[in-house]
């Protein structure tokens, strides 16, 4: 497959050569940050650090972290690092893991985040011929906004759909002949099983490639989307600290995503203790913006767990890459003692036949964990009898059992009656820490 | 000859039953015979109907999982050890009965007895031999 590029000077550049322009621009950020938000330079002065100590890369293991905590602390303008007049937008998180952050974008900003976009619909294949669907959610969560102003980049005929109505989507993916869609994993699984509830079959839609990210999925979980909906599944990275989807993309190679490392810069660290390790091993991941002017965040920790990797990719691209995240060092539950990631819930289901449509409940009852999983039954492996339901419950908590080392309690429940809130499927409800 | 059954999976929870039975009632569906089956869980819904096209039509565009099978309907005398010999008769076959349940007739001295087994084709010919009147469809609507 010929390979298109958005911007492919910066795409396909020299590794040397994008360690050089990184540090020129990481000279140059340091100094506005210092110079500009106090926050962080009170951060950097307690430890003794200098913008004049930042020469290059090679010594950004010397600046400070920052966490969600700071972010909350200095909420909403103590990291600002432009007069608001200079900004144009706020965007915000879901505020699924706490209270909101809220980001700042001057036009600079809006368009970087936006040509990261772009690059990421290009290549997923997309041109000025397509017709670019979006069903990310609109308004402050980044997703609409992101790929809205991506697929205006790469001049795509832009579907501003939003989330939700799923009819309303689907008539518009066959009348208007919608070829790529964006959106969330769990809402992509959940367009394909509506179609295929209506009777479409894959071939029925024009659809070729699907964006899909803001939240964790699965190599079972992109294969059973591409077979529904027929399409290429390709994953975008990005979180609202650092802009918004498109810090990260994959390409046709399908085996990790490049780094739009040109504006973030990644580095994998222990989580514990917040030491650089090298390329290769799993650790916590941690974006320093580049050349973002109003809300640049300088070694902010994703919390993400993942690998980095800069081997050759097929698709010619120099950028280097990075692994689905693993989890995160917040969202890996640790029930009776034992680490439990939800994304090995989700391998479970897809390989027993089951939508990834779950919900795991963690109580604590006689100082005991208590693990229930509610997986959402499919039409195909319905049953009248009720020895057969118990049957499946029961192989279902023997996989999982396999898989993770403690035995769950597993509850089929009726499709559909698990909440799904702006998109985002609540994975998680853990109620040992309302105790 | 068998008759059909609606089959629907639903949460053992408040309410999940009168928002069903709301349904069929809004759809002019007129029940002629119902069963649960329930666990902590979840609960297995299980209805004979005087039309199951539009009751599986309305309660699937609702969202709800809904299955329907075919299942033997058998005409009882309505007299102590009736059913015992028409278990007997099956026992006989060596045919199991997966589920069962009752209902009696309004006007008749009759009880029917719906019955879930492997094979309704056997099941209906043991009964059939042994004397028994079986239900049809057209008797469900007359009910």
């Amino acid at each position: 497959m010929a390979q298109n590029y958005y911007q492919k000077e910066i795409e396909t550049m020299p590794s040397s050569d994008m360690k050089k322009l990184q540090s020129e621009k990481l000279r140059k950020q340091v100094k506005h940050v210092y110079e500009n938000v106090e926050y962080y330079r009170n951060l950097m002065d307690e430890k003794g650090v200098k913008p004049e100590d930042i020469n290059g890369i090679e010594d950004l293991h010397k600046l400070p972290f920052l966490t969600k905590a700071d972010l909350r602390d200095a909420y909403p303008y103590g990291l600002l690092a432009k007069p608001l007049k200079e900004c144009v937008r706020i965007q915000s998180t879901s505020g699924t893991t706490g209270r909101r952050v809220v980001a700042f974008y001057t036009q600079h900003d809006v368009d970087l985040w936006e040509d990261c976009c772009a690059r990421a619909i290009v290549a997923a294949g997309g041109t000025k011929e397509d017709v670019c669907q979006v069903a990310y959610g609109y308004g402050l969560f980044t997703g609409g906004a992101g790929l809205h102003g991506g697929s205006h980049k790469v001049g795509c005929l832009t579907l501003p759909m939003s989330s939700g109505n799923t009819d309303r989507q689907i008539q518009f993916m066959e009348d208007l002949g919608a070829t790529i869609l964006c959106c969330t994993p769990s809402y992509a699984a959940y367009i394909g099983e509506s179609l295929k509830e209506q009777g479409y079959k894959p071939e029925d839609i024009p659809l070729k490639a699907g964006i899909f990210g803001a939240e964790p999925w699965t190599e079972e979980m992109r294969k059973n989307i591409e077979e529904t909906l027929g399409i290429k599944a390709y994953d975008i990275y990005g979180l609202t600290e650092t802009s918004g989807p498109g810090v990260a993309f994959e390409c046709s190679e399908q085996t990790g995503m490049h780094i739009n490392e040109d504006h973030f810069l990644a580095e994998i660290i222990d989580p514990d203790t917040g030491e650089v390790l090298p390329e290769g091993e799993k650790g916590e991941l941690v974006f320093t913006a580049l050349d973002k002017e109003a809300f640049p965040l300088l070694r902010y920790r994703t919390r993400d767990i993942c690998v980095l990797s800069r081997k050759k990719c097929s698709c010619g691209r120099t950028l280097i890459k990075m692994a689905k995240p693993m989890g995160r060092t917040d969202d890996m539950l640790i029930i009776r003692g034992v680490n439990v990631f939800p994304s090995q819930i989700e391998t479970v289901l897809l390989n027993e036949g089951y939508q990834p449509n779950y919900q795991i409940i963690v109580d604590r009852s006689n100082n005991t964990d208590t693990f229930d999983v509610h997986v959402e039954m499919t039409p195909e492996q319905f049953t009248d009898k009720v020895g057969d339901v118990l049957k499946m419950e029961k192989s279902l908590a023997n996989a999982m059992k396999t898989m993770l080392g403690i035995n769950p309690a597993v509850h089929l429940v009726p499709p559909k009656s698990i909440v799904r809130s702006e998109g985002k499927a609540v994975r998680v409800i853990d109620k040992r820490k309302l105790v | 000859m068998a008759i059909k059954q609606l089959t629907i999976f639903v949460q053992n929870k408040k309410g999940a039953i009168v928002s069903i039975t709301d349904i069929l009632a809004e759809n002019n569906v007129n029940l002629r015979a119902l069963s649960i089956a329930e666990t902590e869980d979840f609960g297995i819904l299980r209805l004979i109907v005087n039309d199951d096209k539009t009751a599986e039509r309305v309660l699937s565009e609702q969202g709800y999982l809904i299955k329907t099978v075919d299942v033997v309907g058998v005409k009882i005398g309505d007299a102590p050890g009736k059913l015992t010999s028409a278990l007997d008769v099956l026992d006989e076959a060596d045919i199991n009965v997966e589920y069962l349940y009752a209902f009696m007739a309004r006007t008749e001295k009759h009880a029917y007895v719906v019955l879930r087994v492997e094979d309704n084709n056997s099941a209906e010919t043991a009964l059939e031999k042994a004397g028994f009147h079986l239900i049809t469809e057209a008797d469900i609507n007359k009910l």
